[in-house]
């Protein structure tokens, strides 16, 4: 009987335990998630004064936002649909050479961008340079081309240059550039040392370490990723031209300023279709591309 | 000996592996020199399309990106450090309030666009090419139309983000919502539970990392697109960069890259440690 007397609290001690354990847990989690609440309303409430939020205006606005949509629509009747098409389309052979040109700087900015990342984005793989220095500075240079917008670079560029795709070409590759050589170089990091070993072995230098060991097994994946690249970069080639530097872009910037509304949505679809059917076609390069190295 | 052994391997792997010891068939090589010399044509071409043969233009021009570089340095801000910093946190504004604004649209629309949600096919179609449209054209072009809206300002811009990223989002949601498991769904409805309430206990649970981590993703780089989005008048720091190009302040331009620089870095490593923690 004594002993049941004694025994009692300490069969109900790991409970009680237990219990306050979970009311310590649930009391942090508590208080974690009052903080996030606090720090979320804080930088909602923040955001809505610097981004000068207007609820008001918006709700005024909004009318107009609809109206710009249905200015943009074009009248095409079904009595004479092909007319009304071409109608709307009547700077088509104009626009089609400008699109060209973005897709021409597009492909060379991206050109110019593998060139510059293959450059350096050996130099900038951990595993392929011992020279710290150099890792360093290729790093560098790679991580401002890619954290730098291409507009950015562009609105320099074109002061420089003049109105015209050379700023276009050389912003976005100075951007694509940065991109791929980082992904280039962790490509290179996942590489298989053995073959490169073998050729130093063989009394091969550095570059030929390089252009024996490493490149025949990372061109499929540089290749695939370039293809990516270039995809992006059509996008961003119709964008630079915002800032004066040609392509499809500079038109679209002029038509949305002057208000010719229906010019606008012809050249956006346009454009909505070129992107698509660039996409659609890379995709399939791209599945080849990575495909060859399965098959060897 | 060893020499005749080795000899004997090589040809041994020649027989086994007869691609390795050639340079390919004829048609193979032909090919492959056919697809280099195309592309350098392709250059050729595009070079003298988009004018890079003019080679005194090219010099000039980098004449004075030299002479531009070289007024960048040192950076100086001439006292206009806090009206950068306000532009800066404008910017970051635009882009919290963007993401959230396309976060909580995307979540009915994902839901809606989702064919184990919503099975009727027309819907189906017209909903997701309605996204298609969203993400389809450029945030800059969604600034240039809202800022006819609602003015000149970052206003402007966080539309301009929510309208795009709604795009993107709610196509991942869908994707995410298709892609749930089922078990939890039939145990849920097997209690007796109706629609709603399926949703809310075994849907909304699997779902809701992937939003999360979605939402964060795109608030990264959000940040990155609304520095830009000032350039065409829609806010935040990119105003402030154009305004200081269009003046030629080359010094305080480069104090503007150096910030975007240090926020988007920051803006990195900080949704890095926060993915890291909760996700």
């Amino acid at each position: 009987m004594g002993i049941m007397d004694h025994k009692a609290p300490e069969a109900h001690q790991p409970f009680e335990d237990f219990r306050r354990e979970e009311a310590r847990i649930k009391r942090g989690k508590r208080r974690q998630n009052w903080t996030f609440t606090a720090l979320f309303a804080l930088a909602l409430i923040g955001s809505c004064i610097v981004g000068e939020v207007d609820i008001p205006e918006f709700v005024e606005g909004l009318p107009a936002f609809f109206n710009y949509f249905g200015e943009t629509m074009p009248d095409i009747r079904t009595e004479s649909a092909a007319g009304d098409i071409a109608d709307w389309y009547w700077g088509i052979d104009r626009w089609l050479v400008l699109l060209w040109d973005t897709v021409l700087i597009a492909f060379l900015a991206t050109l110019f961008g593998f060139v510059g990342a293959f450059v350096l984005c050996f130099p900038a793989a951990r595993n392929l340079n011992s020279n710290s220095w150099s890792y360093f500075i290729c790093r560098r240079i790679l991580e401002f081309g890619r954290s730098v917008p291409e507009l950015v670079f562009a609105l320099i560029f074109v002061f420089s240059f003049g109105i015209g795709p050379i700023p276009g070409v050389l912003a976005i590759a100075l951007h694509s550039c940065g991109a791929l050589g980082k992904l280039f170089s962790e490509i290179n990091e996942n590489v298989d040392l053995g073959p490169a070993d073998g050729v130093a072995a063989a009394g091969g230098n550095w570059f030929q370490k390089i252009a024996y060991g490493v490149v025949p097994q990372v061109f499929p994946n540089f290749m695939s990723y370039t293809l990516l690249r270039f995809e992006i970069n059509v996008r961003a080639a119709s964008v630079v031209g915002f800032v004066g530097a040609g392509g499809i872009g500079q038109e679209l910037m002029t038509v949305i300023r002057q208000f010719i509304y229906q010019d606008i949505s012809a050249i956006v679809l346009m454009l909505v279709l070129a992107v698509i059917l660039i996409d659609i076609s890379c995709e399939k390069l791209r599945h080849r591309a990575i495909g060859e190295v399965k098959t060897i | 000996m060893t020499g005749l052994q080795l000899s004997a391997d090589i040809l041994g792997a020649a027989l086994i592996h007869p691609e390795a010891f050639h340079r390919g068939t004829p048609q193979k090589r032909l090919r492959f020199w056919s697809a280099w010399v195309g592309i350098f044509l392709f250059t050729i071409y595009c070079f003298y399309t988009l004018g890079f043969f003019d080679i005194s233009r090219l010099i000039s021009g980098f004449e004075k990106l030299f002479g531009v570089v070289s007024f960048m340095l040192p950076p100086k801000a001439h006292g206009r450090t806090w009206v950068f910093l306000h532009a800066l946190l404008e910017t970051l504004g635009m882009a919290f309030l963007g993401t959230l604004l396309a976060s909580l649209a995307s979540v009915p629309l994902g839901f809606l666009g989702a064919k184990n949600v919503v099975s009727n096919r027309l819907f189906h179609f017209t909903l997701r090419r309605f996204v298609d449209f969203l993400r389809g054209i450029d945030a800059l072009i969604w600034a240039l139309v809202w800022i006819n809206v609602v003015g000149l300002g970052p206003f402007a811009g966080i539309l301009a983000i929510a309208v795009t990223n709604t795009g993107e989002l709610s196509k991942l949601f869908s994707e995410a919502i298709e892609n749930v498991d089922h078990k939890p769904m039939e145990g849920v409805r097997s209690c007796g539970a109706n629609a709603v309430q399926t949703i809310r206990f075994a849907v909304l649970p699997q779902v809701f990392p992937v939003i999360l981590s979605n939402s964060l993703y795109y608030f990264e780089s959000n940040t990155r697109s609304a520095t830009i989005l000032g350039i065409v008048g829609a806010g935040g720091i990119g105003l402030q960069l154009a305004d200081r190009i269009r003046v030629m302040a080359w010094d305080q331009v480069s104090v503007l890259i150096i910030m975007i620089l240090i926020t988007v870095y920051g803006i990195d490593a900080l949704s890095n440690r926060v993915r890291q923690q909760f996700i």
